[in-house]
């Protein structure tokens, strides 16, 4: 669609002046008085934005630089507490392992999961498909029920898992699921892609529906023999939007693990098993108040959703070529 | 051929099994967690103990719901008031970002301004990261404001999540320029033009921020800033109850079932909307 400036064509002409054109500070002036509505409008969230999202990012990175612990004023210290962090916090480095093995197997996988769920759902009549779209959706919208594993992994015989495994005989005695490093980081993992068929999903879906139809048609007489070059040449190509918002929403999802990693292992989990980065950051930001190390790990965690956010990005620009 | 001039193209029916094998397999894989909760909620205490463990409920009972207001009641704070606080943040927290969010989405998604497109470029970006980031200076925030252990705590940063900016401007982004100078040239202010003409043709929009910031603080268990007990939400006493062990299954599910009731219901009434909205929702490169 067309994206006409209509701010342009109702603005009015530069006015002439004896001196000549209005120089910049005039025009700038100008702008804004003509457009004042619009800031008006944009200025309630905008306020609220800058407050809670975008101040908060440059004080972290600022305290980042710092030794802070609420009471007394910040010492600038450099560098100190990302070598700190990174040289000499084993801690820190298992939760950085387990994040990064968590994110690249939960997050390559809940995407293409939520792509090729919605890819099979579109082919379905509209009634099922409605039906299907609640199934694969409820879990992420169902007001973080999640504990409902901690339930199933209970580490008794009344936990559904271990009670299934003892009734057919594969084990004789009710395994610890979630104190056991072990097993821990695989069921975190297992119930983080029963939770992530969400936003992503959803925009996946809508994004299915309004393929152009004839696209397919003009395919199959270029040549398009299968459905997998159908999906290769046609489908993706045609959602590559939607499939950039999705990626967005994945990648820091499964890069921010914690809330499961907690609920279900415990805080902090035995043997660090299921430390994440967050959870580091949540250790000395709320327990040991040592904010600005703890502005080191959030600033750590923010440069590597940033960055991985950009390299798919530019790894999604080449589907269908 | 003629078969080759049909829109269908060739699929074998082996692949078309295997597919509707894994989506039906996997579609189990998500739903059996929540029916289970569903059964469990419904089972009369013998049941919950039957060794191996049941999915389905045999003899269903409402006891356990009555068992939650019983306990709750005798609790120094009633259940009730924890799903009155869960309502009120939700349903105050919600309103106030369809219409700031709103607001704001029009001139963004409408005109070009200066600032425009730096004020979109931070929106996307900040799509990227998770409050995680920013919570530790967010407490300081709260703590300056004099807002920590409130209840605008919760609300007023609700107002300004970047998701529901993004979509709302996405979606905006299609509504026909020539309906909005048509209403300038009848002399319509921009007030006007955004209240009676863009906000009665993105109700999509709304009832899709609607599903997405209902699910975000719905729940919601306070976070950091909460400390009285009268404040907290359903989700924290959710968490008490089930660290009440065992004992409490009943009574857990009961509340988690109350839990999920109110935001899958709230999608299924408004699904073809929202998915008219996600449709909108990509990004350019």
């Amino acid at each position: 669609m067309q994206k006409a400036n209509m701010v342009t064509k109702t603005g009015s002409q530069p006015k002439r002046t004896p001196a000549g054109l209005p120089g910049k500070w005039e025009l700038f002036r100008r702008d804004i008085k003509r457009d004042k509505h619009l800031y008006i409008l944009l200025s309630p969230y905008m306020l609220l934005f800058f407050l809670f999202t975008v101040f908060p990012v440059i004080i972290s990175i600022f305290f980042s630089f710092t030794n802070f612990n609420m009471l007394e004023f910040p010492e600038w210290v450099g560098w100190e507490n990302y070598s700190k962090l990174l040289w000499n916090d084993d801690v820190f480095l298992i939760g950085l392992k387990n994040t990064i093995i968590f994110s690249v197997i939960t997050g390559p996988i809940s995407y293409i999961a939520c792509f090729v769920f919605a890819w099979l759902i579109n082919e379905l009549n509209p009634k099922v498909r409605a039906f299907m779209t609640l199934i694969f959706f409820a879990p992420s919208i169902s007001g973080n029920v999640f504990f409902i594993w901690q339930i199933i992994f209970s580490g008794d015989s009344y936990g559904i898992m271990n009670g299934f495994l003892m009734k057919i005989g594969i084990i004789y005695e009710p395994i610890l699921w979630l104190q056991n490093p072990k097993y821990m980081l695989a069921i975190i993992m297992l119930v983080q892609l029963w939770l992530s068929l969400g936003t992503s999903f959803l925009a996946f879906i809508a994004g299915l529906q309004t393929v152009d139809r004839t696209l397919y048609e003009a395919g199959s007489i270029d040549g398009v023999q299968n459905r997998w070059q159908e999906l290769w040449y046609i489908t993706l190509p045609s959602m590559r939007p939607q499939l950039m918002f999705g990626a967005v929403i994945q990648i820091t999802a499964s890069l921010a693990v914690a809330e499961v990693a907690t609920a279900l292992a415990g805080f902090p989990s035995v043997q660090y098993g299921a430390h994440t980065i967050v959870t580091h950051l949540m250790d000395y930001g709320t327990i040991r108040f040592e904010m600005g190390y703890a502005s080191a790990i959030a600033t750590v965690l923010f440069s590597l959703m940033l960055g991985s956010n950009l390299l798919v990005q530019k790894l999604l620009k080449r589907v269908g070529e | 051929m003629a078969l080759r001039m049909k829109r269908k193209i060739n699929r074998s029916w082996q692949v078309d099994i295997l597919l509707f094998l894994l989506l039906g397999g996997f579609g189990a894989f998500m739903v059996i967690p929540l029916i289970y909760v569903i059964n469990n909620a419904f089972k009369p205490l013998d049941e919950l103990f039957i060794f191996p463990p049941t999915l389905f409920v045999r003899n269903p009972t409402f006891e356990n719901f009555s068992d939650l207001f019983q306990v709750m009641k005798n609790s120094w704070v009633p259940f009730s008031r924890y799903i009155f606080n869960t309502v009120f943040i939700t349903a105050a927290g919600t309103f106030g970002h369809i219409i700031l969010a709103s607001a704001a989405a029009y001139p963004l998604a409408k005109y070009k301004f200066r600032g425009h497109k730096i004020l979109f470029t931070i929106i996307v970006l900040s799509l990227m990261f998770s409050p995680h980031v920013t919570a530790i200076p967010n407490y300081m925030i709260m703590s300056t404001l004099g807002w920590l252990d409130s209840y605008q705590a919760m609300i007023i940063p609700a107002f300004a999540y970047p998701l529901g900016l993004y979509l709302m401007k996405q979606f905006m982004e299609q509504i026909p320029d020539a309906l909005l100078e048509a209403a300038k040239m009848d002399g319509a202010s921009e007030y006007r033009i955004f209240f009676q003409v863009v906000m009665p043709l993105v109700k999509p929009a709304w009832l899709t921020l609607l599903i997405l910031m209902m699910q975000m603080l719905w729940g919601t268990d306070g976070g950091s800033f909460i400390y009285s007990e009268q404040l907290k939400t359903m989700h924290y006493a959710m968490g008490q109850i089930v660290q009440g062990g065992i004992a409490r299954a009943g009574v857990g599910a009961a509340v988690a079932v109350i839990m999920m009731t109110v935001p899958i219901v709230t999608f299924v009434l408004s699904q073809s909307q929202v998915i008219q909205t996600m449709a909108s929702s990509g990004m350019k490169d």
